[in-house]
């Protein structure tokens, strides 16, 4: 059996408009949705208040706790539930796998993001915050304008190496037959029984894109660390 | 809109008759377990090996180190997954990947899942010795050298013992990365825990029944996990040390 390049060229149009947009869509929504929830959390983890504390601590503790693929099962199946259960339907309502994929993603992503953006709010000096107050700011305020900017842009590579990973982790919605780039290439795969060539050139593709991505983030590392 | 619980049915039988629900997903643990712990001895291996020779001064060692952390670093674990189990067999010479794809089940799918672990779990332990290794003070080197020590004696009497020290705590979160990574394997076959809370699920229809038993299985591993690397790390603390945490890193 020789190696077949044209099934791959053939595939091209397939997994790229249908598998690398479904693909890329996810991160992108998965970053932004989970990095505002993951600050949010992140300011509830640091709150003066015990049990909002320890609710968000909870809950980033139980998501990173258990595997990405159990994550992804238990949203699959709950969603349905919490929707009808918003809705007040009495019946689990239906949702594709995109949508699951997207509300997966970012709660799940949320609790690693949250880790990130509290040690950038950790990394800003105390100073700041009592100017803030002394200014007349509220917390709002003095988070809004003095402490994320600042924690924000410090953590700017390490946010985007977790979106690196993010890019790489949604390949596991394979688990629930959602067609990203990974499961478009699958289903050609399968259906010409060239499973040697599409796995191949699947890892190509993710590693050239990560790689790419991984000296760009090291790059600007480098330029932020003068400026400070 | 209620879901209806039924937790009697971790006591019933699985349809494969080998015991109680909760028996099949114990099972599943113990198959997460053996196959993080098979992994685990390949990665801290080649993870020790590659992450050493990578502060070393031989230029081409480096290089190589360099170029394979970055290749499987760069490529999703599933995607790692389906070139050990679908890949790699086509490429060996015929006997050998014949050899392979005719092992029995469970052993077809553990043996590419725990190469497979290993070796992307191999990456992020080259990452963390190396970063042990360089936080050490230069003078530590040099007074290896000023006793008169070879570079490969100043690494195992000096160097070494140190660095691994200070990054037991990482190893520790990683140690419970590869544990959860071990269920990317249920996509090749292999029936470890989550894998098998799935199936319980297509048997029983008791959705979040099957996922919270898993879920509460993965947080007790954890915390054993988490209790046994903080002893090991008070048995090897070096008294006067200020035990080292980390820069936050991305991560799973």
């Amino acid at each position: 059996m020789g190696f077949d390049f044209d099934v791959i060229e053939r595939s091209l149009p397939y997994l790229f408009r249908e598998g690398m947009t479904f693909t890329v869509t996810l991160t992108l929504i998965a970053m932004t949705g989970g990095i505002i929830f993951g600050t949010l959390l992140a300011m509830m983890r640091l709150s003066a208040l015990k049990p909002v504390s320890m609710l968000a601590g909870a809950y980033v503790n139980l998501m990173r706790s258990i595997p990405l693929v159990l994550v992804i099962f238990w949203f699959f199946f709950l969603v349905p539930y919490i929707g009808a259960w918003i809705t007040g339907a009495n019946q689990p309502i239906r949702v594709g796998a995109w949508m699951s994929a997207v509300i997966t993603f970012t709660m799940f992503e949320a609790a690693y993001y949250c880790e990130i953006m509290r040690a950038g709010i950790q990394s800003i000096a105390r100073g700041q915050v009592w100017s803030g107050y002394a200014l007349g700011l509220n917390y709002w305020q003095t988070m809004g304008y003095i402490v994320l900017p600042q924690a924000f842009r410090n953590m700017v590579p390490v946010l985007l190496t977790q979106t690196i990973i993010l890019f790489q982790d949604t390949s596991l919605v394979y688990v629930i037959s959602a067609t990203d780039f990974l499961g478009a290439a699958a289903k050609i795969a399968n259906r010409d029984y060239r499973l040697v060539e599409m796995y191949s050139f699947v890892a190509v593709v993710y590693f050239v894109i990560s790689y790419s991505l991984s000296l760009l983030v090291k790059q600007l590392q480098n330029r932020i660390a003068v400026i400070r | 809109m209620h879901y209806s619980w039924h937790w009697k049915v971790l006591l019933e039988t699985e349809p494969g008759g080998t015991g109680s629900y909760l028996h099949y997903l114990i099972v599943g643990l113990g198959w997460t377990l053996v196959t993080a712990a098979a992994a685990w001895v390949i990665a801290l291996v080649i993870g020790a090996f590659v992450g050493t020779v990578r502060t070393t001064t031989l230029h081409w060692a480096v290089r190589i180190g360099n170029l394979y952390v970055e290749i499987f670093r760069n490529i999703p674990l599933i995607v790692q997954m389906f070139l050990w189990f679908f890949v790699v067999p086509e490429l060996l010479p015929e006997q050998l990947g014949n050899w392979i794809k005719q092992m029995p089940p469970p052993w077809g799918s553990y043996l590419p899942a725990v190469m497979c672990l290993g070796i992307f779990t191999s990456v992020r332990i080259a990452e963390q010795v190396r970063a042990g290794i360089n936080s050490l003070p230069r003078g530590q080197r040099m007074a290896g050298t000023a006793l008169g020590l070879t570079q490969a004696q100043t690494y195992r009497y000096v160097i070494l013992p140190q660095a691994f020290r200070i990054i037991l705590p990482p190893l520790t979160s990683e140690s419970m990365n590869i544990i959860k990574n071990s269920s990317v394997a249920l996509t090749i076959g292999l029936l470890e825990l989550t894998g098998r809370a799935r199936a319980m699920q297509e048997f029983s229809f008791h959705v979040f029944e099957a996922f919270t038993a898993a879920t509460v299985i993965y947080l007790l591993t954890n915390l054993v996990v988490v209790l046994l690397m903080r002893i090991l790390e008070q048995r090897v603390r070096v008294p006067g040390l200020i035990a080292a945490g980390g820069a936050p890193q991305a991560g799973h």
